[in-house]
């Protein structure tokens, strides 16, 4: 059985027409899913509550009720995402049993628009990672070859969609956490605009950087699970007051466009050929086509890793004190006062690299350090957000590759940590910037491992770079 | 930057993590090597820059004051590591 | 503890500055929408969003940004128009979030001062350095289990508003003036009750001496704890003997927070300097700023209510009451609103301002209520001013028979009372002519000694009148009757 539809507009019609039924889609998913069980892709799988959800809609729909603009599309979510009555560990064995008392606000949106949430998605612990090495419950592999990583740290969502475990899934992106994985996993990943979709519900990393966004197999089904979560809440109060773009809106792109590019991806010894390669051979397509594709040295290239750490830990730092083991969550066995309480179950509690952030977040912001390190860094960030804006006036995206290598080999990164860090130096420049950014699924190189190409917009531009986009996929 | 056993010491109980022996070199050594890596931001010169802090332009994203009350005693209490009927517990201050 | 001989003492200076913690009488918490009110069951009023769960993200509450602009401008601060939140970062048991949500770089009210007036008669501007919002805290009870502290999240995310003074205080009495003054405000702009043993206002103390003269401040302790304005007022007599015994010992005053406590009347030592905390103090990111602008700030301003010095001010001079009685009436702010709404009725200040001072304020002594629970309406009571004015009762009837039955709250006017209980002054001349005759025949000896000049008797006379006529009778007109009526004899 095939679940293997590119679209939700090809589902749709499936539905329709009578190809199939949701409860005939949601068991080919549970199918695919245990039968990829050892990609550790879910942490759990609603797969009684996803089948009783499908045979109510399938009834919906047969007697010509009005159903939602998701109906009968099954996604995963990302394991820090809360839906209310279920489980929501952020991959941590701090949360390992917390029941979510409320939704997130995308969830509802998804819900009530009649998507079917399958389950929740193994994801680097508290989102930090870009492996998905870091998760209490294992690492994420990748479907492509399973001794590689998936990406992270939304790399079980990423991985769901690759294997088709559900049509979509919902990542969060902090420092390219969607965009990383889907290029790994050969699979789309858009990060919308800062102030895009409401956070609330989304188990804060680093606040002014977290992003939710959908990993689909299509630009279209971007767009749709875009226009469904986007747009002002009440419950999250930096929202912009934007239109959100509309999937109706969606057409392919014919226009002469203006594109950067990084010069250093194509010239750093750091980036790999098969990755150097297909960017080269894009920016030779685009050029065929007429668009104007110019190189750019970004001066600032290099600070953009150390500014990303120090602003986004220190965020951290400050949102995971709330797990101490007093109110919810896991609290040591071996405590005996409240400082104890405390520390042994934070120790316990947050894995190593968790740790680590949590320590250096806290160092920056200091007496003494503040300045130095954190005032600092929010400086830097200022002159990468104007400097890409700057090259945003001139040209209409950046085009960068998402990664600088394929997926890597499982256990071969996670001895330093500063190695790591520097995987994210194509990512976290649209973080930094609070810009719109979207990997694009570009081949695949010789051992068959996905790449991804990455696209950069303007501010609350998600509406151009889809139409982009979706010309770009068929180049 | 030279992060030293003090220092980590101190940060430690600041975030109010424990670190075993072996764990507080490997964080000495990992701090070290990370906070050197972003000692690079001094190269940049940020005279005159204002920190940017918040990313979108809005500002007065304010509540109206009404009262919603969704969550039960019950609920707020059901992840509770301890609690009796109405209370959170937790291990006093200073253990008896 | 040392006792200090006087001339020890009258060295040194003391110098205090207060933090009061004023929390807000908004509906909902400063971040998130569920009650703010005081009590309830334990972990009642509570929301994912105070209980600091994963995920949830705070949203500022409109009203608390209007309360502490009306503070501000009560304290005659300057508002600051760009307002931010920062992170306060620190571990304890009833803080569920981790930190602190409060203003650290630019909090709403800057500068500003409070006049307090002192017994000697010299009225003090002590300044305020600036007055910002933040959230509260839970609350942890230790002494209800052996192992286990109980903590209730009720009270977590309620606003609060931090009034901070300079160290402008030099006296007990003067911090003791500082919060009444500040509390009186609170009240009058109806934003916080004000109530010191229910905690919604809290008083922190910074305290140090130093020798008279000099010009720069000793090491200050900061008092934690301070339930009442007595125990403020006790822990400053106590920190400025303590303080300057140990330096005249040679010692040196370390820098601590102390608590205060009320069985004993000392402070001990809760956190040293070393112990102190790092907050870690940084931009809240979740919160966006707030841009007041003049047009906003003109509104409140203009929706401001009088607030007590102008009240003072008003009744001193307009309407020409003493100090005393203008000082009485302004103390509480129900006593205040029910003078205004009494003026707004009747015309004769002087006489609504005795009902005040006299009537009024012994039944609400007698009876503990305060002016808002009155059943007796200014309107009622305007009535009956008007009643007396007109002549149609007298004083002494208006206050020992009418009163009383105004403050059952009956629908009745003073006038329909009047009239029910047949107390109305008689405008018929024969009738008063009758009273007068009859007393006039009571006492034959006594008009005698009357016509032989004694004219003390007329008292007699007029006692009796008022007693066979039930005081339905006007004073100054049967007066001269009964004179004529004497010396005619």
């Amino acid at each position: 059985m095939t679940n293997n539809y590119h679209s939700y507009s090809e589902l749709k019609s499936g539905l329709e027409n009578g190809d199939t039924t949701v409860e005939k889609l949601v068991n080919g998913y549970l199918q695919q899913i245990q039968a990829n069980a050892q990609l550790n892709a879910f942490n759990e799988v609603f797969a009684d509550e996803a089948l009783e959800q499908a045979r109510v809609l399938d009834k919906r729909m047969q007697s010509g009720e009005p159903v939602g603009k998701l109906a009968g599309m099954v996604v995963g979510i990302k394991d820090n995402i809360s839906y209310k009555g279920h489980k929501v560990t952020a991959s941590s064995k701090m949360l390992e049993n917390f029941t979510a008392i409320y939704s997130a606000t995308i969830v509802e949106r998804l819900l009530a628009e009649d998507a079917i949430i399958i389950g929740r998605c193994n994801c680097d612990e508290f989102a930090m990672g870009a492996a998905n090495e870091n998760s209490f419950f294992g690492p994420v592999k990748n479907h492509a070859d399973q001794t590689r990583v998936s990406g992270g740290s939304s790399g079980g969502s990423a991985v769901a969609v690759q294997a088709g475990m559900c049509h979509a899934a919902i990542g969060t992106d902090t420092g390219g956490s969607v965009r990383q994985p889907a290029a790994f996993c050969g699979v789309v990943g858009l990060k919308p605009t800062y102030g895009r979709i409401s956070r609330y519900g989304i188990i804060s990393y680093a606040s002014s950087f977290d992003q939710v966004g959908p990993i689909t197999r299509s630009v279209e089904d971007a767009a749709l699970l875009l226009e469904v979560m986007a747009g002002p809440d009440e419950y999250d109060s930096t929202l912009a007051r934007k239109p959100v773009p509309q999937v109706a809106d969606l057409k392919k792109e014919s226009g002469k466009k203006r594109i950067a590019y990084m010069q250093e991806a194509l010239s750093s010894p750091g980036v790999d050929a098969d990755v150097k390669a297909t960017l080269a051979a894009y920016i030779d397509k685009l050029r065929a086509d007429g668009h104007i594709v110019k190189p750019i040295s970004f001066e600032l290239l290099e600070y953009l890793v150390p500014t990303y750490y120090i602003l986004a830990m220190a965020e951290a730092s400050s949102n995971l004190a709330r797990y101490d083991g007093v109110h919810y969550g896991y609290r040591s066995p071996n405590a005996v006062d409240l400082t104890s309480t405390y520390k042994k179950s934070r120790s316990e509690g947050f894995g190593k690299e968790v740790q680590r952030r949590i320590m250096l977040g806290t160092f920056v912001l200091s007496a003494g350090y503040y300045d130095a390190y954190y005032a600092k860094a929010q400086r830097v960030r200022r002159l990468i957000q104007n400097k890409t804006n700057e090259i945003l006036q001139e040209y209409d995206f950046i085009l960068a590759p998402t990664a600088p290598e394929p997926a890597f080999a499982l256990g071969l990164k996670e001895k330093d940590p500063v190695v790591t860090y520097l995987y994210d130096i194509f990512t976290v420049q649209a973080s930094l910037a609070g810009v719109p950014a979207i990997s694009l699924p570009a081949g695949n190189n010789g051992k068959g491992l996905p790449l991804g190409l990455q696209l950069i917009a303007k501010s609350f531009n998600e509406q151009e770079l889809l139409n982009f986009s979706e010309y770009f996929l068929q180049l | 930057m030279n992060i030293d056993e003090q220092t980590v010491d101190k940060i430690a109980h600041l975030a109010r993590l424990e670190l075993a022996a072996d764990e507080k070199q490997e964080m000495i050594k990992d701090m070290n090597k990370i906070l050197g890596f972003m000692d690079k931001l001094n190269e940049v010169d940020t005279a005159g820059v204002e920190p940017l802090v918040y990313m979108t332009a809005e500002v007065n994203n304010l509540r109206d004051d009404v009262i919603k009350q969704d969550i039960t005693t019950e609920e707020a209490l059901k992840n509770a590591p301890m609690h009796d009927d109405s209370h959170f517990l937790v291990a006093k201050v200073i253990s008896k | 503890m040392t006792i200090l001989n006087s001339s020890v003492t009258d060295k040194y200076e003391l110098v205090v500055g207060l933090e009061v913690h004023a929390q807000l009488s908004t509906l909902s918490k400063a971040f998130s929408p569920d009650s703010a009110a005081f009590g309830g069951q334990p972990n009642h009023h509570i929301s994912a969003i105070s209980l600091g769960h994963p995920g949830t993200l705070p949203r500022i509450n409109k009203r608390m940004v209007e309360y502490a602009i009306k503070m501000g401008l009560a304290c005659n601060c300057s508002i600051n128009l760009h307002n931010t939140f920062a992170r306060k970062n620190y571990f304890y048991a009833d803080l569920p979030k981790g930190f602190q949500t409060t203003q650290d770089q630019q909090p709403i009210c800057l500068g500003g001062f409070v006049p307090v007036k002192l017994s000697s008669g010299v009225t003090k501007n002590i300044a305020i350095h600036h007055i910002h919002m933040e959230d509260d805290a839970g609350k942890s009870s230790h002494d209800q289990h052996d192992e286990y502290s109980l903590i209730d999240l009720n009270r977590a995310g309620v606003p609060l508003l931090e009034i901070v003074s300079q160290p402008d205080i030099r006296s007990a009495e003067e911090a003791g003036q500082f919060l009444t003054e500040v509390r009186r405000l609170l009240r009058y702009l109806e934003i916080c009750d004000g109530n010191m043993e229910e905690g919604s206002m809290r008083c922190d103390a910074n305290i140090s001496v130093r020798l008279k003269g000099q010009t720069t401040y000793g090491n200050r302790c900061e008092v934690k704890n301070l339930n009442s304005i007595r125990n403020v007022q006790r822990a400053i007599e106590h920190e400025f003997t303590r303080q300057i015994a140990i330096i005249e010992e040679g010692g040196h005053i370390d820098q601590n927070t102390l608590n205060f406590d009320a069985a004993t009347g000392e402070t001990s030592v809760l956190r040293s300097k070393e112990m102190a905390n790092d907050y870690r103090y940084f931009p809240e990111p979740d919160l966006l700023p707030i841009q007041i602008t003049e047009e906003q700030l003109e509104s409140i301003r203009q929706a401001m209510p009088a607030l007590p010095n102008q009240l003072f001010e008003k009744y001193t001079g307009e309407l020409n009451l003493s100090d005393y009685d203008a000082g009485v009436i302004i103390a509480e702010k129900d006593l205040a609103d029910y003078f205004e709404e009494l003026i707004s009725h009747t015309g004769n200040y002087k006489s609504a301002a005795n009902w005040m001072m006299g009537a009024v304020r012994s039944h609400l002594n007698e009876n503990n209520l305060t002016a808002g629970q009155l059943e007796l309406k200014p309107k009622a009571l305007a009535g009956l001013i008007d009643l007396v004015d007109s002549g149609k009762v007298n004083n002494t009837v208006a206050a020992q028979k009418i009163f009383p039955e105004l403050l059952k709250g009956e629908e009745a006017t003073a006038e329909q009372i009047a009239t029910r209980l047949n107390l109305m002054i008689s405008n018929d001349s024969n009738e008063v002519e009758q009273f007068i005759k009859a007393a006039v025949a009571k006492f034959p000896d006594k008009v005698k000694e009357y016509q032989k000049g004694k004219k003390g008797v007329l008292g007699l006379f007029m006692g009796e009148i008022m007693k066979s006529s039930k005081g339905k009778i006007d004073p100054q007109k049967t007066n001269q009757l009964l004179i004529k009526a004497l010396e005619s004899e």
